[in-house]
């Protein structure tokens, strides 16, 4: 059974420009429930890596540079 | 530290499975009742934000505090409000031991809202009696909680899925054996008690949206404990009574006529009536919601926009910073304004909960399944309508009692052959190179619920639902994940249609209709109280194959009166001749 990958707009948005994942920083990471953002190979911040997201705001409300914006996913906006 | 091949075993005297509300109770208590034993507490997400009340909680739904409730009072309206299916023994040791809990929590660090006299502020929500108490600073009880994890040096497990349970050769529980989510580690578990408490079962209906996540529970709550349960031959009970609620429609999230009610806000229907004569759930609350959505007068919306301006921003204060602090952002984006517009409203898809409904792991007045050296506290286990509180004081008692049976146990011996026959089957998807996705799984069982499980049920449609399940068995060896965290997705999925079974078995095997909406049979549309006032119990039977049987309601601790019985029946607003 082949599969295929398709594209979703993600609810969590983080600002690459005051992430300090790159110097460390787990806290969003950490605190997420569904354990849905990682960091990116690429970048070394982080970023939501998997749509699975209560909107619940832990890694809003403990991000220590306020880099973090959780917004309702589309399907319920 | 030992191992069995590959397998790290971890030995440990009392396992906490779900580090929410009631692990980190159970946990806590354990150690301060035996600061020798050593106990773990077992999280799929982190401590520090996981479960039901990962952003707090708004207020005590259930508070029983001298001058305002008794215990016998209370015990009274949650049988009523259960049509008198209840374990009142279970009810009553709750309510007796609330107002300590409350002064516990209090001397913690937790604040409840206090009047000019600096008595508790309790407010009617209840039909009959008053039992909420607001929590105006609710945000910060997990970090609370996690102090107190520290300080009694609880051994905390992060990021490991607990997949099954481990007995010894005489049938008593010995520990788990769990998943990295991370890492996709098989470990084990060895315990010589275990507390689960791993909440309600909250992904087995698909939200209106169509989003999996977006559902009314915290998703990663999703019946991890109930299937665990299940096959280590623990009975479930009332699964036919679903936990339906109220919710803001599409958002998902609670509308909180709890916290609205008291200060003059109510449920209304589109021409801005009362249509309901309380807002406290029950199955019967939820048959006329479902009516008025139903009926020419719906939709159903929460009205505020009648209150005064400081009202208004005082209820935005407590529901747009606790609990679900998104609500404000989900009313911007829509230019919903409480001043100015009523907020649709609708009910959500089913679950199992024991916080709002009656569902769940059987479990008795001192926390034991039927599986001995295996307690349930919180969401997941049967004592009906325990919200967060009951959550808190069943973990008390579950932390107390496993840790006492612990005490008493040697090191239990484990069953190697089972061990790596489940290693194999946990590990199975990430070992394919295609087959089908997590998601999709999922998905597909939570659409087969919407379609043929959820009220009002009917015996023809639960045939077809039920068998479309089965058939659903057969696609797990095709499962297929790319990395442990679609691994972690792939073991919830499997739980979830373990859940979904359940539901179907339970609600067709009781033929009668009860608790309003929770089992509103169609085929069999009166309540029969002859045959039917019973529990009924799911159990895997000797064949391996899920299976239900009545066990009587036991003799009441406390009279009901004959009028208050109907109380709860009597919920929709007659009219004005």
């Amino acid at each position: 059974m082949p599969t295929a990958t398709q594209i979703t707009m993600v609810p969590v948005v983080v600002d690459n420009e005051k992430c300090i994942a790159d110097k460390g920083c787990r806290t969003c990471i950490d605190v997420c429930p569904l354990d849905v953002l990682w960091i990116d190979e690429k970048t070394g911040k982080a970023h939501m890596r998997y749509d699975e997201c209560w909107y619940c705001m832990p890694c809003e409300a403990d991000c220590p540079t306020d880099a973090v914006t959780v917004n309702i996913p589309y399907l319920l906006r | 530290m030992t191992q069995l091949h590959d397998i790290t075993i971890k030995d440990i005297d009392v396992l906490v499975i779900g580090g929410g509300t009631a692990g980190p109770m159970a946990a806590i208590t354990a150690k301060e009742k035996d600061p020798k034993a050593t106990v773990m507490l077992l999280e799929k997400a982190n401590v520090k934000r996981s479960g039901a009340i990962s952003m707090g909680m708004d207020g005590l739904n259930n508070a029983v505090i001298p001058g305002h409730a008794t215990p016998e009072q209370y015990t009274k309206e949650i049988t009523i409000a259960n049509d008198g299916i209840v374990l009142q023994k279970g009810v009553l040791e709750y309510a007796e031991r609330s107002f300590d809990m409350i002064q516990k929590l209090d001397k913690w660090g937790v604040y409840f809202q206090k009047d000019e006299t600096g008595e508790y502020d309790v407010k009617k929500v209840h039909h009959l009696g008053t039992y909420v108490l607001p929590m105006p600073e609710g945000h910060n009880i997990k970090k609370i909680l996690y102090r107190r994890l520290r300080r009694n040096r609880v051994e905390v497990e992060n990021r490991y899925q607990a997949v099954r349970l481990l007995k010894d050769s005489e049938g008593i529980v010995s520990g788990c054996i769990a998943v990295g989510t991370r890492d996709a580690e098989v470990i084990v578990i060895r315990a010589k008690a275990v507390v689960l408490c791993t909440g309600a079962a909250g992904r087995i209906g698909l939200p209106a949206s169509g989003y999996l996540y977006g559902t009314y529970e915290n998703p990663t709550n999703c019946g991890d404990g109930h299937s665990m349960a299940y096959h280590v031959g623990a009975e479930l009970s009332g699964l036919e009574c679903y936990q339906i609620n109220p919710l803001l429609k599409d958002y998902n999230g609670p509308a909180c006529a709890y916290v609205t009610g008291p200060l003059g806000g109510y449920t209304a229907n589109a021409n801005g009536d009362r249509f309901i004569e309380c807002d406290y759930w029950s199955g019967q609350m939820m048959m006329e919601f479902y009516n008025e959505l139903q009926s020419g007068n719906g939709p159903v919306f929460l009205k505020l926009d009648h209150l005064a301006e400081e009202t208004i921003q005082e209820i935005e204060q407590v529901l747009h910073t606790n609990e679900r602090p998104s609500r404000g952002r989900f009313h911007d984006g829509r230019g919903n304004d409480y001043r100015t517009k009523m907020v649709e409203m609708h009910i959500s898809e089913i679950g199992f909960c024991a916080g709002h409904s009656a569902s769940g792991v059987w479990v008795n007045e001192k926390g034991e399944t039927t599986v001995p050296g295996l307690y349930g506290a919180g969401d997941m286990a049967s004592i009906p309508h325990s919200y967060m509180l009951g959550a808190f004081v069943y973990g008390e008692i579950c932390g107390e009692n496993a840790v006492t049976f612990a005490s008493d146990r040697t090191v239990p011996q484990l069953d190697e052959e089972f061990i790596l026959q489940e290693r194999d089957r946990i590990l199975a998807p990430l070992r394919r190179d295609d087959g089908i996705p997590p998601n999709q799984f999922e998905y597909k069982i939570r659409r087969l619920v919407n379609d043929y499980l959820q009220p009002p049920k009917i015996t023809r449609k639960m045939d077809i639902g039920l068998q479309r399940l089965k058939d659903m068995q057969q696609d797990i060896p095709y499962l297929y994940a790319r990395d442990p965290h679609e691994l972690l997705r792939a073991n919830e999925a499997q739980h979830v249609l373990d859940c979904a079974l359940m539901a179907a078995q339970a609600s067709m095997y009781r033929q009668e209709s009860r608790w309003g909406l929770y089992h509103h049979y169609v085929d069999h549309p009166e309540t029969n109280n002859e045959d039917w006032f019973c529990h009924v119990q799911l159990y895997k039977d000797e064949q391996e194959q899920m299976a239900c049987k009545k066990r009587p309601v036991d003799p009441y601790v406390i009279e009901l009166d004959e009028e208050e019985k109907t109380a709860y029946q009597r919920m929709r607003i007659q009219k004005v001749s």
